[in-house]
C-alpha cells in the first residue's frame, strides 16, 4: 500500500463531517502534502449516518476507493457507537477520537475491544462555549490534526484562520468563535497526547 | 506559471470552463454534475467570465440550445449526468450528424434502475453510438486537462464533431485532490478563438442546418460523419502533443502503465485505473508481471492500437463499469475482443463487470483479478467469462 495517512470520519448528516474532511484536506495541502478528501454519497438526509475520508501522503495519491484500514477514525457523533462498527479495519497501532463528554474508560465497551489509542473530546461543550451552538466539526477537525500530527498547532491555527476568512466571508462574526474552538480542543488534547507519546 | 491547487473534479472542470470562456452554456442541474453549471454561473455573476448562461427547463432543452447556439456560430457547451444524458438522446445524434463541435462535460452516473446517484459508465456507454468523441478521465487533473483539449479537437476542420469529456461521478467529481492549473492566458492561447466556417448568423453566406435528406444523399452524410470520427484519432494525438508543450503532461489514446514486459494486463477506464496502478505496483513487488492499460479515448475506438498493445501479454482482464444486458459481456469487453480477433491477436481475454451504481472498487479486487488470471494461465484452465466483481455474497 501507499505510504501515508488514511482517515475515516463518521458523523450524521448536517454535523459537518464532510466539511471537516474537506477542510483537513485543505490545510494538509498547505503543508505541501498530496491530499484527498471525499465523502461517501448516498441518499443524504439530516441525521443519517455518513462517512467521509482523507488520504494524506508525501507521494501522489492514485487510489480512488473508500478507506477500509484507516490509521485514524474520527467519530463526530457519539450515538453512532451503538449502530456503526466505527473501529472496523482500524489499525491496531492507529487511533480513534470520539466526541463525547464521557471519559475513555466509560466508552471502551462500545469499541469492540479496540487495542489502539482512544481519545475523547467534548466537542459539544467546546462548541457551545465558543460558538453558542453545537457545531462539533471545528473541534473534531482540530482533534484530528492534533492526534495525527499532520501539522503543528501554530501552522494549523494560521492556515485555519485563512480558510475561515474565506469560508465565512459573509458571516465574519463566527470566525473568532471557531478559532477559539480549535485552540481549546488542541489544548484539551495536549495532556492526553503527552501521556501516550 | 502553473499554479498548484486542490480542487474537486467538478471545481476543476468549472475552472477550465472559466479559462476557456465559451460563448454559450445552456444547462439543467442533475446530480453529480450540478456543481459545474452552478460554479460557472457564479463565475459569470462575479464578472470573471462572460459566457451567456441559459437556465433551461430540461436536458432535452439544454442540448437543443447548445446545438442551436453552436449552429449560430457560438462556441457552446453543457453539462449533465445519467438520466440527463438519456433525455438528450435525440439531440446527441443531431449534434453529431449536423457536425456541431460543441462540448458536453459528462459526470458519469448510473442510469436507473434501481434509481441511484452513484458512478458507473452506463450513461456514457449508452451514448457510445451517438457519434460523439468520448474521452474519460482518471482524476481531477485529467478532467481539467481533457476539457482544455476538447475544443481544439472538436473544432478541427477535419473533425467537426461534438465531444464528451467524462469523469467519474462523486469518485472524482466530489473528491478534493491536488491539481496543477495552467495560467488563464496559456489556456486561452491554446484553445484560441473560434472561427466557424459556416454558421447561421453569417448573413453573407446563408446555410441550412438540419434539413431533410433524401435516401439518395443521406448515406453519404453518414459516411462523412464516420470519416470525421476516423480523422479525429490523429487530431486527438496532435492536440495532446501540443498540450504536453504547455503543461508537461503527456496524453494519448490510452496510457500504458508497466505493460512493456507484462504477462497480464488489466484494461480499465476512469478513476479505477488509479486504484489499479497502485495495486499493479504492489503486485510487481511480489514478482507478478502485471500491467495496466488505461483507455482514455473510447470514441473513436482505437481498435488496432489496442490490439497491438495487448499482443505481447498472456491474458488481459477487460474491465467494464457498465452492464450491456446482452448476455455476452460489457461494451468495452466486446469491442476489445472484436479488435483482438480482427487483428489476429491471440491473447486470452476475460471480461469483468465492476463498480456498478457506485459499488466500490478496491486494490484488493485488482489483486484478486490478477491472481485469478495468473492461476488460470499457469494451470491451463479457463477463467469464468463475464464475471461480476465485488458482488455481495
Amino acid at each position: 500500500m501507499e505510504q501515508g495517512l488514511e482517515i475515516r470520519w463518521h458523523g450524521r448528516g448536517g454535523q459537518g463531517a464532510k466539511t471537516a474532511a474537506l477542510l483537513l484536506a485543505d490545510v494538509a495541502f498547505k503543508t505541501g502534502a498530496h491530499v484527498q478528501g471525499f465523502p461517501e454519497y448516498g441518499p443524504e438526509r439530516m441525521g443519517a449516518p455518513i462517512t467521509a475520508y482523507n488520504r494524506i501522503s508525501r507521494d501522489e495519491i492514485r487510489v480512488h476507493s473508500n478507506i477500509y484500514t484507516p490509521d485514524l477514525v474520527v467519530v463526530v457523533d457519539e450515538t453512532l457507537l451503538h449502530s456503526v462498527d466505527v473501529t472496523a479495519g482500524l489499525k491496531e497501532d492507529g487511533s480513534i477520537i470520539i466526541n463525547t463528554p464521557k471519559k475513555k474508560e466509560e466508552i471502551m465497551d462500545l469499541l469492540n475491544g479496540y487495542k489502539g489509542k482512544v481519545y475523547t473530546v467534548d466537542a459539544r461543550k467546546i462548541s457551545v462555549e465558543t460558538l453558542g451552538k453545537n457545531f462539533p466539526n471545528s473541534p473534531m477537525l482540530a482533534a484530528a490534526v492534533a492526534v495525527s500530527g499532520v501539522m503543528d498547532k501554530e501552522s494549523f491555527i494560521r492556515e485555519m484562520r485563512t480558510s475561515y476568512e474565506h469560508k465565512f466571508a459573509k458571516k465574519p462574526e463566527v470566525i473568532e468563535g471557531n478559532m477559539k474552538a480549535l485552540v481549546m480542543t488542541f489544548d484539551a488534547l495536549a495532556k492526553d497526547l503527552e501521556k501516550t507519546a | 506559471m502553473p499554479k498548484k491547487d486542490r480542487l474537486s473534479g467538478n471545481e476543476a472542470v468549472a475552472y477550465a470552463i472559466r479559462q476557456v470562456n465559451p460563448d454559450v452554456m445552456p444547462a439543467f442541474p442533475i446530480t453529480p454534475s450540478t456543481e459545474i453549471p452552478q460554479l460557472v454561473s457564479t463565475y459569470i455573476a462575479n464578472g470573471q467570465m462572460d459566457t451567456e448562461f441559459i437556465p433551461v427547463e430540461s436536458e432535452h432543452s439544454s442540448m437543443s440550445a447548445t446545438i442551436g447556439a453552436e449552429a449560430a456560430g457560438a462556441r457552446s457547451l453543457t453539462a449533465t449526468s445519467s438520466a440527463g444524458l438519456a433525455l438528450m438522446w435525440e439531440e446527441l445524434l443531431l449534434a453529431s450528424s449536423n457536425r456541431m463541435p460543441c462540448v458536453l462535460t459528462l459526470v458519469n452516473r448510473t442510469l436507473s434502475g434501481p434509481i441511484n446517484i452513484n458512478c458507473d459508465h452506463s450513461d456514457g456507454m449508452g451514448a457510445r453510438d451517438t457519434g460523439w468523441i468520448q474521452i474519460y478521465a482518471e482524476n481531477n487533473q485529467e478532467a481539467y486537462d481533457n476539457f482544455i483539449q476538447a475544443y481544439p479537437i472538436a473544432e478541427n476542420k477535419n473533425v467537426h464533431l461534438p465531444i464528451m469529456v467524462c469523469q467519474d461521478g462523486f469518485i472524482t467529481s466530489h473528491a478534493v485532490q491536488n491539481i496543477e492549473l495552467l495560467d488563464d492566458d496559456t489556456v486561452k492561447d491554446f484553445v484560441g478563438t473560434y472561427e466557424p466556417e459556416e454558421y447561421l448568423l453569417n448573413i453573407g453566406k446563408p446555410v441550412s442546418v438540419g434539413p431533410y435528406s433524401i435516401s439518395a444523399y443521406a448515406m453519404e452524410a453518414k459516411k462523412n460523419q464516420e470519416i470525421a470520427m476516423e480523422n479525429s484519432k490523429e487530431v486527438i494525438l496532435k492536440v495532446a502533443r501540443n498540450f504536453e508543450r504547455i503543461s508537461g503532461r503527456k496524453y494519448g489514446l490510452f496510457e500504458e502503465y508497466r505493460t512493456e514486459d507484462a504477462d497480464y494486463i488489466m484494461l480499465i477506464m476512469g478513476s479505477a485505473a488509479g486504484t489499479a496502478k497502485q495495486a499493479c505496483d504492489d503486485l510487481r513487488e511480489k514478482g507478478l508481471k502485471a500491467g495496466i492499460l488505461k483507455l482514455r479515448v473510447f470514441r473513436p475506438f482505437p481498435a488496432k492500437e489496442l490490439a497491438e498493445a495487448l499482443s505481447g501479454c498472456k491474458c488481459v482482464a477487460i474491465m467494464d463499469r457498465c452492464e450491456s444486458y446482452n448476455g455476452n459481456g460489457g461494451p468495452l469487453s466486446m469491442e476489445v475482443c472484436a479488435a483482438l480477433f480482427k487483428y489476429r491477436v491471440n491473447t486470452e481475454a476475460v471480461s469483468y463487470i465492476y463498480g456498478l451504481a457506485g459499488r466500490d472498487f478496491t486494490v484488493q479486487h485488482v489483486y484478486d483479478i490478477f491472481e485469478e488470471i495468473d492461476a488460470a494461465v499457469q494451470n491451463g484452465t479457463q477463467v469464468e467469462q463475464y464475471k461480476y466483481i465485488g458482488l455481495r455474497e
